[in-house]
């Protein structure tokens, strides 16, 4: 009976858990790691990124995202839309092409792989014969034409993938047609370029490696002229009106052709043209050229590379030359591959935008509006433009915060263009997110980024710099005003991709905002701690720092770690936004590892390895600092000196391992290949044998003696019990790496003697958890076993007041298990122990409330908790029992891991590369994901006009010119392959010394086995 | 296993007893001063420097305890804690702490028992086994050294060393025997209470299953590595290259080196690994076969056949998975699981507030040292003795602080005990 009616209590659990709990990997936001092509279709106003790791990703308007990955694990090497359809073909670097579709499916359009193909030759032809350089969709959308390292250009039909033997373009028939004049006619090199005439569809120009142009006619089958250029050629460019054939070269020349018509008339003609912009001195390689005409005046001349190779061929440039105005824009990482959008309708009209795929940021310049200013994107954001070391999410923003930060963030941005984003293709059908909500990013080089996360779009909203307040070594003109008069090349720096922080102390590792009063607080790498408010004007402050010694006079250690950073003693002008009202510096200056702050008490409360301390930002001082370190523990004492060395040492490692390939490489001569596949092979068992070094770990009970015990993990204000059931009095918990808890309890005067009355704190309570594991959060439960709200909440009417009167419990997870207990008398109740039932540890946990989708007004508090092994629980409060889990992240990907940050509402955000974050959801009721719908554009007889942006420049494909290269390409995939898995290890540490201090305990046990 | 459990305390109404006796006793030494006969036992006790001789009656009733209190009395040290040692025929120096120990040494004597006496704080007494090296080196009788002196030390480097039977515990134990595979045998490992680390390391491994379509490498964990000294090679019930199977009842299979790892140092207070032995000729074989099955926690005999006879299915650990849940804890945590971890919880409700300017209190630095309401929290000693308990309950409840108590030396002594911390 008792087992039946509780098999009935357990079903409805079951439902009820289906109506709260849905785990979806939503989306990604940010910038795709290491992208490889770009593609965009001026007719669907869509734009295409391939990625290095097979990745194919379209962008329209604000909120049209889609996504699509290659089952190959194999770079994309080129995107071409197909005209006239929501279709696009990719060639990856395993040669293979692939079909995608956008294809409408309940009213939204779903990205699909439709097709996949890889080129035949004739049997017993070499793989070069076959292998594609070049593609061309021809406008009529019905066939693909396909140049190949051979030199042949292969006629395939689509969608269908049917190859055209008949129509094929073989070598042979344009060799025998070649002028005999023309010095490389025994060997014309591979197809490196494709293009269609624009107002005659029957003509195509095949560019050969050597150098030489074809234009061959499609219907008679046959050449119609030879443009005998003699430099290795690296583009070709079609002029709108058909007159011209522009080739770009790789000595940094480029010629301008007159294309001779139907009369087959030759090639000498006055309008011919042939410049080396750069000139005089070597260049280095054109790699795409692009010229568009205006209706009046000059046309644009584009073009990406050139630079004299000796002064400035580490720059990544693209030229662009209009009229007068010639400006070199000197970008932040190497260009991949730009295209130009033209106004109007079918995209005739005029140029206005240039879009400039580089490794590290998309870059739009607005080509209309004097001075050519970048127009700032909506997506496509680089993240990392400084590495991110931490993160904050603040849910359900108050209009008026929102509003006052974004009018801070316009006046940041007044340098942008105003013209509205260009790229515009398909419908966002994605209702207005419910609610505000911010997230938080921190950075290497001492900033905050605040990002609206609400909706699809990650939008840069406002952005702080903390190191106006310190003293640092940069100066400050180093890198701005650096176009001098009459420089040549004109250079103008474009982008904001910039990874060299001025001085890594800066980085900020932890934030807390409070979102009703808009107070702040950031603390750092070196244990500097700022508590900001938000101020609408500009104002000047003198900052004063104030020093805890959070040793309190404990001996026998020396700090060997950095120092504490200066602080400018003259006042400072803020602009707008966030400004400083209080820094306190720890003494040691140690890595900052918790902090959290209470805009009611006006306390602020954070934590290092050493202890933990309270600022009131109010009267300006302390009000407790306690140390916790373990008089024994002198790995903690040392400061993060060694690991920063194994840092350094780890990269120079790897960096000379490169070099020795690529010395051992050359060395070995290209053409042999044997040897290098010797040295390939070598190469690969020395990566092997590196995998399989045995690996021991130490079984050992968790003691005192452990290193970093006294590390502060997380610090939580609570107005609770403490004392006895019937008063309730503001305390401090702080949880620490080797498992203890300390609670203080805080007497705060009256509100109109908060000024002058001092606050103390005395401890109450210590916890010392048997099993040792460190304390990863704290939360204290009321009388209903809710969390209790944040502070100022119950003030502002946005939550329900928590119930004082039933007994509260402490919530205390560790890494290893959950576990409640009473108060104010603290005994144990429940527990839940994780890790020793399946091995995985609690990496990061946080309350959220999870709505049910079958009544708007059921709900529950759940507790998310993210695992080492990548899983996702949600464990219900308060009874501390699992309810469900889902993989999210891989176990190997620790930084993804360690960068995993829970919103209020049952949503979370992780980094899967260091510039884009993934969105999960595992609340039923939020869940972010893009909802669009593209149409394929009504198809009218070939417009004279039309012209298919073809992308021929991305300069992957050159990797595999030649055999040798080939080689030389696989060799270099292992080699990155190597890299990766060393900057998987950098990550790992680095996060560690980011105090992501959840891997310090992993690192003893590591330290331990040698 | 040497196991011993510390003798029951005497009550007080039986030292009024005790010291009539010894009354008598001491009348009949003084009596019969050199009469050595069957009937009594020649004592000759020595106490630091001083010797004392009286005898005892042989078959006299009398326990321990009494003759502790003798002891004490004769040598003039009442109220001082000693132990009591023997030289037993060989020569060995054996403890006397119990009333079976006392009788097997009242009959030892032949005629003349040596009892040497140590204070309990000075240098532990050593007792060992080393009589015929003495014997070789004219020792003889007489060759009992003074215990803890250095030369004892260095010359018994190579006896076996027997520790005081009241610190004797169990540490470690094969369980399960009879629902196991006989290729496989289940360590229990108690921690708790022994400074002793664990002491070993485990890796990566590749194991051989037999399957039904064959014999399968399948990825397993290993022991790799024991420390000297630890609790792992003490037992030697744990031996390199074992492959271990299971972690407290859950089956490892397919969970990673690193997951193992957290989940034995989750347990590492109560661990109990199920391994397959590397070297298999020590293996402990089911008692009278499979009929005789069902000892403690017999909790189905059909279950521990299946899993006996099956015993190269594809994952043993798994098949005997049930049985080991419930066996383990009937055998173990006597009391649930609910008390293998108590926390240690200081309630310091009547501290001192903390001042937070460090200028007017010079008491600010040594807040760590001497904090009133800070105390002493030794593992209990009945939490040890028993040898199924799990973790000593160790809750420090200080509702009324007795600040004077705590003294900063005994804070000293906190920081080397491993298990309890203070403020």
């Amino acid at each position: 009976m008792k087992r039946l009616r509780r098999h009935g209590q357990e079903s409805q659990r079951e439902r009820i858990k289906q109506e709260l709990f849905q785990f979806n990997k939503a989306m990604e936001h940010g910038f795709p790691h290491q992208p490889s092509a770009l593609g965009y279709s001026a007719s669907l106003q869509l734009l295409a990124i391939g990625t290095r790791s097979g990745a194919i990703k379209l962008y329209g308007a604000p909120g049209v995202e889609f996504m699509g990955l290659h089952e190959e694990n194999a770079a994309v090497t080129q995107v071409h839309f197909l005209p006239h359809q929501a279709g696009l073909v990719t060639l990856l670097d395993d040669n293979s092409l692939h079909m995608w579709t956008l294809r409408a499916h309940k009213g939204q359009s779903e990205l699909l792989e439709i097709g996949r193909f890889t080129l035949t030759g004739p049997p017993g032809a070499s793989p070069s014969v076959t292998s594609v350089t070049a593609v061309l969709p021809h406008s009529s959308g019905e066939l693909l034409l396909l140049g190949t390292e051979g030199g042949h250009v292969f006629i395939v039909e689509v969608p269908g993938f049917r190859e055209l033997e008949e129509r094929n373009i073989s070598l042979d028939q344009v060799a025998n047609s070649v002028p005999e004049d023309y010095i490389g006619r025994r060997n014309l090199e591979h197809v490196e370029a494709l293009q269609e005439n624009p107002v005659n569809p029957d003509q195509i120009v095949i560019g050969y490696g050597r150098g030489l142009m074809v234009i061959w006619d499609l219907e008679k089958l046959c050449a119609t002229q030879h443009i005998p250029a003699t430099q290795q050629l690296e583009s070709v460019w079609w002029t709108d009106d058909g007159k011209y054939i522009l080739s770009s070269h790789s000595d940094g020349s480029y010629c301008r052709w007159m294309v001779g018509g139907e009369d087959g008339n030759e090639e000498e003609e006055e309008e011919e043209k042939s410049d080396i912009p750069y000139g005089h001195f070597p260049c280095k390689a054109i790699s795409k050229i692009v010229q568009l005409p205006t209706k009046e005046g000059p046309p644009f001349l584009l073009f990406s590379g050139g630079m004299p190779r000796a002064s400035y061929g580490d720059r990544h440039c693209i030229t662009v030359i209009h009229s007068k105005t010639h400006v070199a824009l000197d970008f932040t990482s190497r260009i991949i591959d730009f295209f130009v959008i033209k106004d109007g309708p079918r995209s005739a009209g005029e140029p206005s935008a240039l879009v400039v795929l580089v490794e590290e940021e998309l870059v739009i310049i607005d080509l209309q509006t004097e001075g050519w200013p970048v127009i700032q994107t909506p997506y496509l954001v680089p993240l990392h433009s400084s590495a991110i070391t931490c993160s904050h999410h603040v849910s359900a923003i108050p209009l008026k915060l929102w509003e006052r930060v974004i009018a801070a963030g316009d006046l940041q941005n007044t340098h942008y263009s105003k013209k509205p984003w260009p790229i515009t293709g398909g419908q966002n059908l994605a209702s207005d997110p419910p609610q505000r909500d911010l997230l938080l990013t921190g950075h290497e080089d001492g900033t905050v980024r605040f990002w609206d996360a609400s909706g699809v779009c990650l939008y840069p909203m406002y952005k702080l710099s903390t190191s106006a307040v310190f003293h640092t070594d940069t100066d400050p003109n180093d890198n701005m005003n650096q176009s001098t008069e009459g420089e040549w090349p004109p250079f103008r720096k474009v982008g904001c991709f910039d990874p060299y922080s001025d001085d890594p102390r800066l980085g900020i590792q932890k934030i807390h905002l409070c979102k009703y009063s808009g107070y702040l607080t950031v603390a750092g790498t070196a244990g500097q701690i700022l508590v900001l408010e938000l101020n609408d004007e500009a104002a000047e402050h003198t900052i004063e720092a104030k020093v805890v010694d959070l040793l309190q006079g404990q001996e026998g250690f020396r700090w060997k770690g950095h120092t504490r950073l200066d602080v400018r003693e003259d006042p400072v002008l803020f602009p707008p936004g966030f400004q400083p009202l209080a820094l306190v510096q720890c003494q040691p200056p140690a890595v900052v590892t918790a902090l959290t702050l209470h805009s009611e008490w006006k306390l602020v409360a954070f934590g290092t390895s050493h202890g933990f301390a309270v600022y009131d930002y109010q009267q300006k001082n302390n009000i407790l600092i306690k140390c916790t370190l373990n008089p024994s523990d002198q790995l903690a004492m040392e400061g993060p000196l060694s690991r920063v060395k194994s840092i350094k040492k780890s990269l120079r490692q790897s960096f000379r391992r490169i070099r020795r390939s690529r010395v051992s490489l050359r060395k070995h001569h290209v053409n042999n290949a044997a040897k290098l596949q010797d040295a390939n092979a070598r190469l690969e068992a020395e990566l092997a044998e590196m995998e399989l070094a045995p690996v021991q770990r130490k079984i050992e009970a968790r003691s005192s003696d452990d290193s970093f015990t006294g590390l502060v993990r997380t610090l939580y204000f609570a107005d609770t019990f403490l004392s006895d059931s019937s008063h309730n009095t503001p305390s401090l918990w702080a949880g620490t790496n080797g498992g203890c808890v300390f609670a203080y309890m805080l007497r705060l005067p009256s509100v109109e003697h908060r000024a002058d009355e001092p606050i103390t704190a005395q401890p109450a309570k210590e916890i010392q958890l048997m099993h040792r594991a460190p304390i990863v959060g704290i939360v204290v439960l009321d009388g209903h076993g809710a969390p209790l709200p944040e502070p100022l909440e119950v003030a502002h009417d946005l939550a329900r007041s928590p119930d004082m009167h039933g007994s509260h419990h402490l919530l205390v997870i560790s890494e290893e298990q959950f576990k409640v207990f009473t108060l104010p008398k603290v005994s144990a109740k429940m527990k839940l122990k994780l890790t020793a039932v399946d091995g995985s540890r609690v990496r990061r946990a946080g309350v959220a409330w999870f709505g049910s989708n079958r009544t708007e007004d059921y709900g529950e508090s759940g507790l998310m908790v993210l695992t080492n092994q990548g899983d996702v629980h949600v464990v219900s409060l308060p009874g501390v029992k699992l309810q469900v889990h889902y993989n999210c992240i891989r176990r190997e990907d620790v930084s993804g891991i360690a960068s995993c940050v829970f919103t209020k509402h049952g949503q979370g955000f992780y980094l899967i590369s260091p510039s884009e974050f993934e969105r999960f959801s595992l609340s039923t009721r939020n869940l972010v994901e893009p909802h669009c719908l593209v149409e394929a554009p009504q198809y009218s007889a070939p417009s004279t006009q039309h012209r298919p942006h073809a992308n021929k420049a991305s300069s992957a494909q050159r990797n595999a010119r030649h055999e040798s290269e080939d080689a030389e390409s696989a060799a270099r995939r292992v080699m990155e392959h190597a890299l990766l898995n060393d900057e998987k290890v950098l990550q790992e540490i680095q996060k560690s010394l980011e105090a992501d201090q959840m891997l310090f305990s992993e690192n003893n046990v590591k330290s331990a086995l040698a | 296993m040497v196991s011993s459990a510390a003798p029951p305390t005497e009550r007080a109404s039986e030292r009024a007893r005790a010291r009539s006796r010894m009354s008598r006793q001491q009348q009949q030494q003084q009596r019969t001063p050199l009469k050595v006969t069957d009937a009594v036992v020649e004592i000759k006790s020595k106490f630091e420097a001083e010797y004392r001789r009286f005898a005892l009656k042989r078959n006299g009733p009398g326990g321990f305890q009494e003759f502790y209190r003798l002891i004490q009395t004769v040598h003039c040290i009442p109220g001082i804690d000693v132990i009591l040692g023997y030289a037993d025929v060989h020569g060995d120096l054996l403890p006397i702490n119990n009333d079976d120990n006392f009788h097997k040494a009242i009959s030892s004597a032949n005629p003349l028992l040596r009892i040497i006496i140590t204070k309990k704080e000075g240098e532990p007494l050593v007792f060992g086994t080393n009589s015929l090296q003495r014997r070789k080196k004219g020792l003889g009788l007489t060759g009992l050294r003074p215990p803890g002196s250095g030369a004892t030390h260095s010359k018994n480097k190579q006896s076996l060393m027997i520790g005081l039977p009241q610190d004797f515990r169990q540490i470690s134990s094969i369980i399960d025997v009879d629902i196991l595979p006989e290729t496989h045998r289940r360590v229990r490992l108690h921690k708790h209470g022994i400074h002793k680390p664990l002491g070993f390391y485990i890796r990566d491994g590749v194991s051989m299953r037999v399957m039904p379509q064959g014999v399968e490498k399948v990825p397993g964990v290993f022991i790799s590595r024991l420390v000297r000294g630890g609790l792992a090679e003490c037992t030697g019930l744990l031996g390199v290259n074992d492959e271990i199977l299971e972690v407290n009842g859950i089956d490892v299979a397919g969970k990673s080196l690193d997951q193992v790892t957290d989940m034995m140092v989750a347990n590492s207070h109560n661990l109990i690994v199920t391994v397959k032995p590397a070297n298999q000729r020590n293996n402990v074989m089911p008692r009278g076969g499979k009929a005789t099955i069902g000892n403690s926690g017999s909790v189905g005999s059909a279950g521990s056949t299946s899993s006996a006879v099956s015993h190269d299915s594809p994952s043993p650990a798994s098949q005997s998975n049930p049985i080991t849940a419930s066996n383990s804890i009937a055998e173990g945590d006597s009391d649930d699981e609910d008390d293998d971890d108590v926390d240690l919880i200081l309630e310091n409700d009547c501290l001192a507030p903390y001042d937070s300017h460090p200028v007017t209190n010079s008491n600010n630095a040594n807040l760590n040292r001497d904090s009133p309401g800070s105390m002493v929290a030794r593992p209990l000693p009945q939490s040890i003795s028993l040898p199924n308990s799990i973790g000593a309950s160790v809750m420090m409840l200080n509702h009324n602080g007795n600040p004077t108590h705590a003294a900063s030396s005994s804070q000293e002594s906190m920081r080397e005990d491993g298990n309890i911390i203070t403020l």
